[in-house]
């Protein structure tokens, strides 16, 4: 793992709070930044401790080509499809394993600007969902998200090179 | 083969002409070998001549009777420079021209080699005729009349972001790569002389480096065309395209260091100008780069207030563009980068701030401008090699440079890469550092360069104008040629062609603001933090002083491809409905899904839900559905419920001026310098034949099956279209009435249907009602007056006049097809419905279809 620990938010706790993460004011700015915040705590917990602080991290850990295959290790972190379920989770904030129309027009609206107006936003979510939508259920599942997003290069679009 | 020899003569004999009498004589002499074309000047020559004499002689005298001047005479000399340009460019087109209509040979070997080889026979012919070699590529004309345009194309249509998230290895190659190059080769090949292989030359160390320095320079004209054949992943692409594009720069201000030095003269240089000559390499450069920016930054200004005279603004970035070039060229600075950076940075600006045909307009003189004088180029550089003069052969030192070249390439990029992949998330595999290291084509950047040179100081000059050639034919012509059967023997990654879709957009932001977050999160400053900050950044500075008001409310990534994806679907639905003959088809198959889908969720749902699914419906087809050629620039975001009910009355007028028949004396062809219209006359007299034959049919099956008419608003919008179509394609009467009559059928099995989807009570009837007929004749484009003259006799008289006409009003009056627009109608319609016994009977039906319209055109990806 390259992450050392260099964060600047790991208190003599050990632990972390949501505080802590507002506390940063770059974060704040983010638009989708609390989103993120929430994706380090799993659900009813109301901090998170240093491991699953780095296991959350590991997402965004580049994927190596020369790991090694031997089957009997859990899926790392940062593979494909766990990459692509930690994105899904931005979306998906009831946990029902779909992102409804709904939950993309929150996360649209906070990510376009406020000139877009309301029926824009709607025709723009629409929209998105008709392309992703195979089951014409009108959410999309985790399954048809990685579908639609079978041609991007998830390991180029959401990795960092953390410092080793 | 017989249309280029043909050109070639013409050519020829233009050429003589301006040659004088000595060379016309040798082509009458020459062209009398051909058997196929016998010129017999001679025999009439005599004849010829005295009648050409009398007949000037009288048009003269005819000229001094009236005004005492001549009125023809002949002004070679007058004109001899830009008569001569202009059929320079010729040429080169014409030789394009026959050049690209062979795919079979450009397939295989790359256009530039194939123009270099048309030089080479084009200089033969100047040649013969001249026994001298007249045209050459100058300096001044290369760097100031060639080259800017295409440097400023490549800056322009730069792909931005990948540029700057790649600019590391960019910079590293262009800069670290090309002294690299330069280095070695210069040292190699002074190391090689030292050691006796190119027997006794004139040249010192410093001359060495100055030729290292000019033949380092890439060029990217042949990688690029072979790249964009065969898709190679973006990566790759990029970091060539950069490269070159840097590179050019780079190596001319390596040039000027050195040419420095070389006129500063061995001895006299110490540490102190070495270092000098160092820092001013930077300051060039990025001085250069500097100065590009600032003129960037201008022109995106400047862009911001010109939407008085649209019809000169694309002419500020040529010409401010050009300016940069100049400026840095008159500070000392790197003209090319100045140039390059000017197009990279104003490229946003603009294409926000002008409209939309003008950004089209840049983009397509910028291709003619890029185009035409790399053609140009390449062709003298072919015509170049065909002197005598310049030909001092040396074998060692040609085949030496030709080695090192190749083998410094190979050994720069390896080992830069290897230093770059170090740093890089995505290293660059070993296939991609191949490419990279075999498209390292020289091209005219070098031999520009190489004519520069100063024969003065440098004894060998020729000697090195001669092997740049050299280096220059064997790269672009044998590595051009080779270059695509590697790609793909190598398999090279490709880049994935893939349609663009919105969730796909979406996502990307999503990643890229997860990634912002994650860095800051872990606290560390790395790309997507700086990124970050510069998006900021420039929301927060850069875009208000830059952008309009109304551009900085489109900007937004997401909406903008959205808007686009919104135009490609509109276009395809055009294209589709014309290859169909109508465009009936779209809104009855792919759309009707979505629609039915939607009325089972929404059907008891409350008012504002159908409203939202017109509004969006309105959104959409505001795009597919009005005329087309508005509609393309139509601002999506300006049609919200509020700016429709000001927009209404003008919708109005708007439809009744587009639809309304025009006595044919206001058709008048119109000329303006200041506005660009588009004409609207058209074939009206078809129009009207085909609608009336339409209403015909309709009338007839509604009368047999008892079903109102279909919507005829779709095949309205299609001839609108038809007609502003460029290619004017021919509306075959006949076709169109059969596929008019299957799309017809298709409408009515889906209104069946969908009246049983929505056999409940909406609440919202009442105004789809109202909406459903606007059968108030004053709305009403009325094609009456005009309409009897079309029609053809034989149907005026066994039609009575209102069932002619009435479907096809109606349709036309629902184009602006808005709630607005509805509401306001509702009780005009009640004073009507009295009146209109027609229009009354077949209301219900047309109420079913309305309910229907415009479901959102379905992603390409349904189909």
């Amino acid at each position: 793992m390259g992450f050392n620990g260099t964060s600047p938010l790991l208190d003599q706790r050990g632990e972390l709070r949501p505080e802590d993460f507002g506390a940063i004011r770059e974060l704040s700015m983010n638009p989708i930044g609390d989103r993120i915040i929430s994706a380090f705590f799993s659900p009813g917990k109301e901090t998170v401790d240093f491991a699953s602080f780095v296991r959350i991290l590991a997402h965004f850990h580049p994927t190596e080509t020369s790991r090694s295959r031997d089957g009997v290790q859990p899926e790392p972190a940062n593979s494909r499809t766990r990459k692509l379920k930690f994105a899904f989770q931005l979306y998906d904030q009831d946990r029902d394993g779909k992102i409804s129309r709904e939950e993309l027009l929150q996360v649209l609206r906070t990510m376009l600007e406020m000139q877009v107006t309301e029926e824009q936003l709607q025709s723009i979510a629409e929209r998105a969902i008709q392309e992703a939508d195979l089951d014409q259920d009108d959410a999309i599942s985790f399954d048809e998200f990685r579908k639609s997003l079978e041609k991007v290069d998830i390991d180029h679009k959401m990795s960092i090179r953390f410092l080793s | 083969m017989a249309a280029t020899w043909q050109y070639a003569l013409c050519i020829c004999m233009l050429l003589m002409e301006s040659r004088g009498s000595d060379a016309g004589n040798n082509s009458s002499q020459g062209a009398t070998t051909l058997a196929v074309v016998s010129w017999r000047w001679e025999h009439v020559s005599t004849p010829y001549l005295v009648a050409l004499w009398v007949l000037v002689s009288w048009l003269c005298k005819f000229g001094e009777v009236i005004t005492g001047i001549s009125i023809v005479t002949f002004k070679w000399n007058h004109v001899k420079t830009p008569y001569l340009v202009a059929l320079w460019i010729l040429v080169a087109v014409l030789a394009k021209l026959v050049i690209e209509s062979f795919p079979s040979v450009t397939n295989v070997i790359p256009e530039s080699a194939l123009l270099i080889c048309f030089g080479w026979i084009l200089g033969g012919i100047i040649w013969a005729a001249d026994l001298q070699q007249t045209f050459s590529l100058t300096p001044t004309v290369f760097f100031y009349f060639l080259l800017p345009q295409i440097i400023l194309d490549a800056g322009y249509s730069m792909p931005n972001k990948l540029f700057f998230t790649n600019l590391g290895g960019i910079l590293l190659y262009a800069i670290l790569g090309t002294v690299w190059c330069a280095a070695t080769l210069g040292l190699s090949l002074w190391g090689c002389q030292a050691g006796g292989a190119m027997g006794a030359l004139d040249i010192g160390l410093l001359q060495y480096l100055l030729f290292g320095s000019l033949i380092a320079a890439v060029d990217p004209v042949a990688v690029l065309a072979v790249f964009e054949q065969v898709h190679v992943n973006e990566v790759l692409f990029i970091m060539v395209f950069g490269e070159s594009l840097l590179n050019d720069g780079v190596t001319v201000v390596l040039f000027n260091v050195f040419d420095a030095f070389v006129k500063l003269g061995g001895p006299r240089i110490n540490a102190v100008e070495i270092i000098k000559g160092i820092i001013s390499f930077f300051v060039v450069a990025f001085g250069g780069s500097l100065v590009g920016l600032a003129f960037g930054l201008l022109v995106s200004l400047l862009s911001k207030y010109t939407k008085n005279i649209q019809i000169i603004e694309p002419g500020f970035i040529f010409v401010l563009g050009y300016l940069s070039y100049l400026t840095a060229d008159m500070l000392s600075l790197s003209a090319i980068l100045s140039v390059t950076f000017c197009g990279v940075s104003c490229q946003k600006y603009l294409n926000s701030n002008m409209a939309e045909s003008s950004v089209n307009t840049v983009r397509y003189v910028m291709k003619v401008f890029a185009n035409g004088s790399e053609t140009i180029i390449f062709v003298f550089l072919g015509i170049s090699a065909i002197d005598k003069t310049i030909w001092v052969w040396n074998t060692g030192f040609v085949l030496l440079t030709l080695f090192f070249t190749l083998v410094y390439r190979f050994i720069g990029t390896f080992i830069q890469t290897w230093w770059l992949n170090q740093y890089r998330l995505v290293p660059i595999a070993f296939i991609d550092q191949l490419i990279m290291s075999y498209g390292g084509l020289r091209g005219a950047v070098a031999y520009g360069l190489a004519t520069m040179l100063d024969d003065q100081r440098i004894k060998e000059k020729k000697l090195m104008i001669g092997t740049t050639l050299i280096v220059v034919y064997f790269t672009v012509i044998l590595q051009g040629v080779t270059m695509k059967p590697f790609v793909t023997w190598l398999k090279v990654k490709r880049a994935a062609v893939a349609e663009v879709t919105l969730i796909e957009k979406v996502q990307n932001k999503v990643f890229e603001h997860s990634l912002v977050a994650i860095e800051d999160i872990s606290g560390q400053i790395g790309d997507n933090y700086l990124r970050g900050k510069w998006k900021i950044f420039e929301e927060k500075w850069m875009s208000r002083f830059l952008l309009t008001s109304e551009a900085r409310k489109k900007q937004d990534y997401i909406f903008n491809v959205f808007h686009q994806l919104n135009l490609k679907d509109a276009v395809d639905y055009v294209d589709e409905g014309e290859r169909r003959g109508s465009l009936e088809f779209v809104r009855n198959e792919s759309a009707f899904i979505n629609f039915k889908k939607k009325l089972g969720d929404e059907f008891s749902e409350v008012l504002p839900d159908i409203m939202y699914l017109e509004v969006e419906n309105q959104v959409f087809c505001s795009c597919c559905r009005r005329d087309p050629v508005s509609s393309v620039s139509l601002q999506m975001h300006e049609k919200t419920m509020q700016g429709t009910r000001e927009t209404e009355d003008i919708d109005a007028h708007h439809l009744l001026q587009q639809h309304l028949y025009k006595g044919r004396k206001q058709h008048l062809h119109r000329y303006s310098r200041n506005h660009l219209d588009i004409n609207t006359d058209d074939n009206e007299v078809q129009e009207i034949f085909q609608r009336t034959m339409r209403n015909r049919l309709e009338s007839f099956k509604s009368a047999k099956m008892g079903l109102a008419p279909a919507k005829t608003i779709t095949k309205h919008t299609k001839k609108d279209q038809q007609q502003k179509m460029p290619n004017g394609k021919s509306t075959d009467t006949s076709k169109n009435y059969y596929a008019n009559n299957e799309g017809f059928e298709l409408s009515e099995g889906d209104n069946a249907s969908g009246s049983e989807a929505s056999g409940g009570s909406f609440p919202f009837r009442v105004n789809y009602k109202a909406g459903a007929g606007i059968e108030n004749p004053t709305f009403m484009p009325d094609p009456d007056p005009m309409a009897p003259m079309q029609i053809p006799p034989w149907q005026a008289e066994d039609e009575p006049d209102g069932s002619t006409v009435s479907p096809s009003q109606r349709a036309q009056v629902r184009l602006p097809w808005t709630p607005t627009n509805l509401r306001r109608l509702a009780p005009l319609r009640i004073s009507t419905q009295s009146t209109d016994s027609f229009a009354q009977a077949d209301t219900p039906a047309s109420q079913e279809k309305d309910k229907k319209w415009p479901p959102p055109p379905p992603p390409p990806s349904d189909k």
